[in-house]
């Protein structure tokens, strides 16, 4: 997994509560047995407009996000669906940071599994960040995750809160299963203890 | 010891180890797969050389891009076919049991769990499925995870976890004639909103919770996740483990006896403390009818579709015009007006034989109304062929909707059951956003009653009093 440490990048705005993951990406592009390649599904419906065609006003179709790397949303943003191919799809239009007032818990948990950041700032600091990324061509802003700071142009800082177990993992890029696998002594222990005690829990069931 | 709640002694009972900030590691006893969070997964496991830690701990089978139509001709989308196939050969490489498209015991995922009793109480299990939080009606943790998660849990058997908080909905007191468990789960979602439960886990507690059937504690539990929450829960009583007993997969024997011991030990403790607490009567309820985009936008049978001019906070009074523009409906105007033109009882949430048995019981000499389409998706085969044996499918059939094989099918529209743009559908499925069932489709979730009813009037209509 990349490691994410410090962010310079431009915003890109989706000024909507509950997004939900059926949005990020619809249900026709989970076929794939890939990761990659997700891109063009992203928000595929709210792209077009009813004849089909692409909507100019979307965000994502404005070229001034055109290369953005820091989404800037709402509410219970990847709300439904466990769907990892949210952040995947994300994550190959280039989002790096996802800033929002809040996230559903699973989109948030798949976020981190993807070296991509999701950043909870206070309902009225997003709301103040959104209108000026929509005022101010170029909006850029800098994240840095070792001060667990969000810093506007005109030197605004907020801060934000992560667990330091999530922080350390994302900011050295580690593999989960790999730190996991390095417990090997403490999963048979448990699991000796749980034969005895919930045996029934321990029978294989293939046929 | 200090007083615990159900999710106190579940999670503790499964800490392997924890960090200094209280981040987890947790045994998962079970893991579900099917076909569309797993193939990620498993090639995962094959780039790093890994294997899966308890193969015999896992079940996998298709239910998503399965086609409810006959099987016999295969699948006709070749991308579907590929992810069948790919999961077929995932489990036959690392030893998982899979129950094929052709298997009597495939269905969806939350189904068969349950029916094959794979779902124990007091166990955790997880799924690369939203609609995990299904298997709480057993007491045991269940929730959904990503695909990078399902690849941790066969790799390790164990997740990084942070603890969540706990929440009771208390809900007391006797349903309306024909109000089920669904009427009280969008009932809760209407009244906490989609994402009221966010960070917690939920207990469902209280005497209507109780006199609910295993197959309606599914139902409300499977839709803790509208709610925002992970993981819903009741706890285990008579009820649980007569469902539980005598399952394929469930304990035998001396198993079983010593199994169902620890079982009584799973409630909360009388003075343990929940971090928030909501309370419903279950009188108040009336049966539920979602008018907008997400499952919190719900209100009864007996009231209006709402103004977004009487709406005075801005964020919501924007969604609402949203919604109802999406939805093209017309502010105030009467639920019961409301007509349809497709109707889908099936799902996780509502395709199990209690369901069924009680919408065919409602459609028993009616029919479905003109220009209306409605079909019937059974949760897996088994539960097609019990109601086969008691006569549903006649029922149905007689009545004018489709019979159909097991699957998620409309649900979410993976396979070839999709609305058309513009359809209205009345549905017993768990999620009405924008586009779920069909790019510019119109989802009402509702019981398997309303839809019943829906169907034969073309419009809604209260099933309290409907003859």
């Amino acid at each position: 997994m990349q490691a994410f440490t410090l962010l310079t990048g431009l915003v890109a705005p989706l000024d909507r509560v509950n997004v939900d993951t059926d949005q990020i990406i619809p249900k026709q592009f989970l076929k794939t047995i890939k990761r990659t390649g997700l891109r063009e599904g992203l928000f595929y419906d709210w792209r077009k407009q009813k004849d089909g065609s692409q909507d100019p006003m979307f965000f994502l179709n404005q070229p001034r996000f055109q290369g953005a790397t820091i989404l800037l949303t709402r509410d219970n943003f990847g709300c439904g669906s466990s769907r990892e191919h949210a952040p995947w799809a994300l994550l190959d239009q280039g989002f790096r940071c996802v800033i929002a007032s809040s996230f559903a818990d699973i989109f948030y948990n798949n976020c981190f599994q993807n070296g991509i950041l999701p950043i909870v700032l206070k309902a009225d600091e997003v709301l103040a960040t959104m209108k000026d990324v929509l005022a101010t061509p170029g909006y850029q802003l800098t994240v840095n995750l070792e001060k667990q700071t969000v810093t506007t142009p005109n030197d605004t800082s907020y801060r934000f809160e992560i667990e330091p177990f999530r922080k350390d993992c994302l900011y050295r890029g580690l593999d989960s299963i790999g730190l996991t696998l390095q417990h090997e002594a403490s999963i048979v222990a448990y699991e000796t203890q749980r034969k005895v005690e919930t045996p029934w829990l321990f029978t294989d069931l293939r046929p | 010891m200090a007083a615990q709640t159900l999710f106190d002694k579940i999670w503790k009972s499964h800490v392997v180890r924890a960090e200094p900030d209280g981040t987890t590691l947790l045994y998962i006893d079970r893991q579900l797969v099917h076909e569309v969070t797993s193939p990620q997964a498993f090639e995962g496991l094959k780039l790093s050389g890994r294997k899966p830690r308890r193969p015999g701990a896992t079940l996998a089978v298709p239910d998503h891009n399965v086609p409810t139509t006959d099987r016999s001709v295969g699948i006709a989308d070749p991308l579907s076919a590929i992810q069948i196939r790919t999961l077929e050969e995932n489990c036959h490489d690392f030893g998982i049991t899979l129950f094929g498209m052709n298997d009597i015991r495939q269905g969806v995922v939350h189904v068969i769990g349950p029916e094959q009793g794979f779902t124990l109480p007091g166990t955790t299990i997880v799924c690369g499925d939203s609609h995990t939080s299904t298997h709480g009606a057993f007491g045991a943790l269940a929730f959904g995870i990503g695909t990078s998660e399902v690849e941790h849990v066969l790799a390790t058997q164990c997740l990084i976890q942070k603890r969540p908080k706990t929440m009771e909905v208390r809900v007391d007191g006797v349903l309306s004639s024909r109000c089920s468990a669904k009427d009280v789960t969008l009932a809760i979602i209407g009244k906490i909103g989609t994402a009221g439960g966010t960070g917690y886990v939920i207990e469902y507690t209280g005497s209507a919770i109780r006199a609910l059937s295993m197959e309606g504690r599914m139902t409300l539990c499977n839709m803790s996740i509208e709610a925002g929450a992970r993981a819903g829960m009741v706890a285990p009583d008579d009820k649980t483990i007569a469902y539980v007993t005598d399952r394929p997969l469930a304990p035998k024997g001396k198993l079983f006896e010593q199994a169902v011991e620890a079982w009584q030990h799973l409630k909360t403790d009388a003075n343990a403390s929940y971090d928030m607490t909501i309370t419903m009567k279950a009188e108040d309820i009336a049966p539920q009818v979602s008018w907008g985009t997400s499952p919190g936008m719900v209100t009864g049978i007996d009231q209006r579709v709402p103004d977004p001019q009487t709406i005075t906070d801005v964020n919501q009074r924007q969604a609402t015009e949203r919604a109802l523009e999406y939805m093209g409906l017309i502010p105030n105007m009467p639920i019961i007006d409301i007509k349809i033109d497709t109707v889908f009882i099936g799902s996780c949430t509502n395709s199990r034989i209690e369901d069924l048995r009680l919408a065919a019981t409602l459609a028993r000499g009616k029919r479905v109304a003109t220009g209306v389409r409605a079909m019937v998706v059974p949760g897996s085969g088994l539960v097609k062929q019990q109601a086969e044996q008691e006569g549903l499918d006649r029922l149905f059939k007689d009545a004018g909707f489709e019979w159909r094989e097991a699957g998620c099918s409309m649900c979410l529209a993976m396979n070839a059951d999709v609305l058309q743009p513009g359809e209205r559908c009345a549905s017993t499925s768990n999620r009405n956003f924008e586009g779920r069932q069909g790019a510019g489709g119109r989802t009402h979730l509702v019981s398997p009653a309303m839809a019943v009813a829906a169907a034969v009037e073309g419009h809604f209509v209260d099933i309290r009093t409907w003859k």
